[in-house]
């Protein structure tokens, strides 16, 4: 076992550890957003049953109450949120790397084991980002809403010039918890085989009985997320310019 | 005609409380009204009606003419498709001032100028620079408004509304959440704008400053208007027992 070989190898892993991060970053943030503004959307297209027939103005039954109370779009999208954040990680990327084919029978060209990481990865982040966006986003004082919507701004000025920006502030903190973890859970892409730092360091160690490969991974790993750490805290006091 | 007209305005929040009961209000161009009352008279609750913020459950109302709401045949509110010109026609100072912390005053001031109303940025700027030194607050155009009293973020809500030109101004109890210090700044901006015939509705409880600058006094309790008149009348020598128990507390 040469050193410089094995130093070799494992940055060849830090390197596809780095891309599935910043990749799953780059989709699962605004994704996130997406679904946050589903979460939060209060689109119920019955709520008006009933309210023009002859029963108008009668007590409604049960049932009529919960179709008119139904919003579909925030149903859906809870349920997507409770299915990705109650099941192993693991087990998603591996129905998303072998699902296609072992399911459904197809067999897709040029399907990497990096995409399928990553979408995996993005889908589920996106689900935990939502919840975090949504945090913010409803911790805005009412008072911004009615300052903006007297000022005569329309909902999606609102949203994109007073709202956005004082939720990404608000945020911070607990995204780079979020991504802090990202970087040590790209680890768990070692079970579609992606060749990542952790699965490298396992082969190496493995193939030479010596620990030292998962000890070098672990200062790797340490080293990636200080920079990250770093870079965040920098965004952050670039945002502290108002209180 | 009237710059503000509401009538008939009725709403509650649930089904046993009525916070508006059947209240018609109009201001004449110019005038400045002040409404008082206790807590929970539905002052504030007709200002939001006025503003578009509460949707009110019966009524009407139209600014200069201009119907932003009536009523179908069952009595029902029932708004225009359309609400933004009428939008254009008030402002709204809020007791808390809401002003938009990641902007600088200066942008407070010109951002819905110019992405609202789409002035130029340049003639919004000078109008903005104009409205500040009227407030006192040249020197802190490119302050956040954490670094400001409350007093100073007060003048630039105010300032903030002026920029977009309305033609009627609110006021919800602009000075309730500040110290008698600086209660003074903000009265004597208003009674500024009174002056120069700005008009202004002002909901609050500062009655030596409501009988000195306004036109007209509303006294409102349990959701209607139990007295309204000139401040001598209502404030000096109220008619209604309920105005007279109300004013006592006041006065000693």
């Amino acid at each position: 076992m040469v050193l410089a070989n094995v130093l070799q190898q494992l940055l060849t892993g830090l390197w596809a550890a780095v891309q599935l991060f910043v990749l799953t970053l780059v989709f699962s943030m605004p994704l996130g957003l997406l679904v946050a503004l589903g979460r939060m959307s209060a689109w119920a297209p019955l709520r008006r049953l009933g309210t023009k027939s002859e029963y108008a103005g009668k007590n409604p039954g049960k049932a009529v109450s919960a179709l008119r109370a139904f919003k579909p779009v925030q149903t859906l999208v809870r349920f997507f949120i409770s299915v990705l954040r109650g099941t192993p990680l693991m087990l998603q990327m591996m129905v998303v790397y072998f699902g296609p084919y072992y399911v459904f029978g197809i067999s897709l060209s040029g399907y990497s084991r990096l995409l399928a990481a990553v979408i995996a990865f993005s889908i589920n982040y996106a689900a935990y980002f939502a919840e975090i966006y949504r945090s913010g986003i409803q911790s805005i004082p009412q008072g911004q809403y009615e300052a903006a919507q007297v000022l005569g701004y329309g909902r999606r000025q609102t949203f994109f010039k007073i709202i956005l920006p004082q939720m990404v502030k608000r945020v911070l903190p607990a995204v780079t918890n979020e991504v802090i973890t990202l970087v040590k859970d790209t680890s768990l892409a070692f079970v579609i085989a992606y060749q990542e730092l952790f699965n490298v360091a396992k082969q190496i160690s493995a193939a030479n009985t010596t620990v030292l490969p998962l000890f070098i991974a672990g200062a790797f790993y340490f080293l990636f997320n200080s920079v990250v750490a770093w870079g965040m805290e920098r965004i952050e006091k670039r945002m502290s310019y108002y209180s | 005609m009237k710059v503000m007209e509401l009538n008939g305005v009725r709403k509650s929040f649930d089904e046993t409380a009525e916070v508006l009961r059947d209240i018609s209000v109009s201001v004449d161009k110019g005038e400045v009204v002040a409404i008082i009352g206790p807590s929970g008279s539905g002052k504030s609750t007709l200002l939001r009606c006025a503003t578009l913020l509460t949707e009110m459950d019966g009524g009407e109302l139209s600014y200069s003419g201009n119907k932003a709401a009536w009523n179908d045949e069952q009595g029902r509110t029932i708004y225009a498709g359309d609400l933004k010109k009428i939008r254009r026609c008030f402002g709204l100072v809020f007791q808390n001032f809401n002003l938009f912390p990641h902007y600088t005053v200066l942008k407070n001031l010109t951002d819905a100028p110019v992405s609202v109303a789409g002035r130029s940025r340049l003639e919004a700027e000078n109008e903005a620079m104009e409205l500040l030194k009227k407030m006192g607050l040249s020197d802190k155009a490119g302050c956040y408004p954490c670094q400001l009293s409350g007093g100073q973020q007060q003048r630039v809500a105010i300032a903030r509304a002026l920029a977009m030109q309305p033609e009627i101004l609110f006021f919800d109890e602009p000075t309730s959440a500040l110290d008698p210090e600086l209660t003074g700044e903000i009265l004597k901006v208003i009674r500024q704008l009174a002056q120069e015939k700005m008009t202004m509705v002002i909901v609050t409880h500062e009655m030596a400053f409501a009988r000195d600058v306004a036109d007209r006094v509303i006294f409102m309790d349990g959701g209607v208007i139990i007295e309204q008149g000139p401040p001598k009348e209502v404030l000096g020598a109220p008619k209604e027992e309920r105005t007279k128990q109300f004013l006592a507390r006041f006065s000693n």
